[in-house]
């Protein structure tokens, strides 16, 4: 039985879905919130997303995919491009070496591998940042968006566990 | 995941595990490329730029309305809290302020007097676009803000962003209906001030911290605590005399500046045209330091009036 062009483009939209819910999170984090100092350490909801996802749907965000998801992070936040891009590849390829550990482990098991990975991510950051601008700016601001990064983590994932389980299966 | 079953896949496996690892590289290659491409080619990025965040606009406007009016209920309740203490202290500074008043108005008719005596050229008229604050993209690195106003509302490169309160910054990016404002405590901010009664300049850079530093100080110029910090004008970019900040701190050379504005209320800014026709070609964003000699501010204008008055 050959499918129909509903059932096709169903299926499209739910794999299209985890790469969707990327770009609303990252939009999510550039509104504006009335709540002062916020704004520097508004977690990086990439980062989060592309880690997810590289674990549990990496056929469904793929490399590509993550290119994209950076470069729509640059663009929107204003910082030097390629910047992202280059810190959520690498992210989304440490991840593929230890995948099948991380998919299998429990949750709170990722989390721990999170925190270490994301550590390694925002120093990456600030390194390329430092040396893209030619100057090194103050640490601060960015390990307390790592800390709070790694906070909602938990938040994050849940939706996203949530979201795979009523749109994926 | 389900992995076909036969014999294909063991050919197709490997194959596609390499094509993948490749596409990789490339693709790091390509974000590196980026990198440079944004380094060189500001034209182009700043297009893609203006292109995605006009099209995330309408949904970010969309949804910062009700965030707004959640942040104005707070702000109402806590207001209502505190109303007699605050009328109190509202009385009380308004009657400091009527004084203030009257001493501006004189000293308004002596200031026009006195340049209608020495011939000064009239300082450009001043036009506003208020605009909506839609975003904040945040993050560690950059400090910006979007508004929902761009080209078609009258926006343009330069301009100086302000509140009620004072500065905010410029706007670097512009598209057809938003535009993004590079906050003045941005690693990439350089503002000409004047600072203090003694009107010295400087240069207000941003470091991403909330406290920016005043730069090309005099050596001689002795900065007190609490001292006003005014736009300078110079460059013509910006008007003069736009409330910035106060010198909050002195430490070892480095002096640093809290600025006026209330970042986390500001909802509406307005952005300042200030018209120099033909003056000054503004290609790039923003003042550039060696522009900083070159404008008509306050800074000299007000000197000459000083010593017409003498």
């Amino acid at each position: 039985m050959t499918p129909t062009i509903w059932t096709r483009l169903d299926l499209l939209a739910r794999h299209l879905f985890p790469f969707g819910l990327s770009v609303l999170l990252i939009m999510t984090g550039a509104i504006h919130l009335p709540v002062p100092d916020l704004s520097p350490i508004m977690p990086s909801f990439g980062l989060i997303a592309v880690y997810y996802w590289a674990i549990h749907r990496p056929d469904l965000v793929p490399s590509w995919a993550v290119f994209v998801l950076g470069l729509f992070q640059d663009l929107l936040t204003g910082g030097p491009l390629g910047l992202t891009i280059i810190v959520l590849l690498a992210l989304w390829a440490a991840v593929g070496t230890q995948r099948r550990l991380l998919a299998t482990g429990s949750f709170v098991f990722a989390w721990a591998v999170f925190v270490a990975m994301a550590a390694a991510a925002f120093l990456l950051m600030w390194l390329l940042h430092g040396l893209v601008i030619g100057t090194m700016s103050e640490p601060h601001p960015a390990i307390f968006q790592y800390l709070t990064t790694v906070a909602v983590y938990p938040c994050c994932a849940w939706l996203f566990a949530r979201a795979q389980r009523a749109v994926l299966h | 995941m389900k992995k076909p079953a036969g014999s294909i896949s063991h050919v197709t496996t490997p194959l596609r595990a390499w094509v993948q690892r490749f596409a990789f590289l490339l693709l790091a290659a390509a974000a590196f490329m980026l990198m440079l491409v944004g380094k060189a080619d500001t034209l182009l990025v700043e297009r893609a730029r203006t292109a995605v965040v006009d099209a995330v606009t309408p949904i970010l406007g969309f949804i910062s309305r009700p965030v707004d009016s959640l942040g104005d209920l707070a702000d109402t309740m806590r207001e209502l809290a505190d109303l007699r203490a605050e009328n109190a202290r509202l009385r009380r500074e308004n009657e400091g302020l009527k004084s203030w008043q009257a001493l501006a108005h004189r000293l308004e008719a002596e200031n026009a007097a006195l340049r209608r005596l020495t011939n000064l050229v009239p300082d450009p008229g001043l036009r506003f676009v208020t605009a909506r604050v839609i975003g904040d993209p945040g993050g560690a690195f950059v400090r910006s803000v979007l508004v929902n106003a761009g080209t078609r509302d009258g926006v343009a490169k330069g301009q100086a962003a302000i509140t009620s309160d004072g500065l905010v910054g410029r706007v670097v990016e512009v598209g057809l209906r938003s535009a993004r404002i590079l906050l003045l405590t941005d690693i990439n901010s350089r503002i000409p001030v004047v600072v203090g009664d003694g009107r010295d300049r400087a240069i207000l850079a941003g470091d991403n911290s909330a406290q920016p530093r005043l730069l090309y100080l005099a050596p001689d110029v002795e900065v007190p605590l609490g001292a006003t910090v005014v736009t300078s004008g110079h460059g013509g970019v910006f008007p003069p005399g736009l409330p910035v900040g106060l010198v909050s701190e002195i430490a070892d050379g480095s002096v640093r500046v809290r600025p006026h504005v209330d970042w986390a209320h500001m909802e509406y800014v307005r952005l300042a045209d200030y018209e120099l026709p033909g003056l000054i070609e503004i290609d790039s964003a923003g003042p550039a330091i060696s522009e900083a000699g070159g404008g008509t501010g306050t800074g000299p204008t007000h000197r000459d009036a000083q010593e017409a008055q003498r």
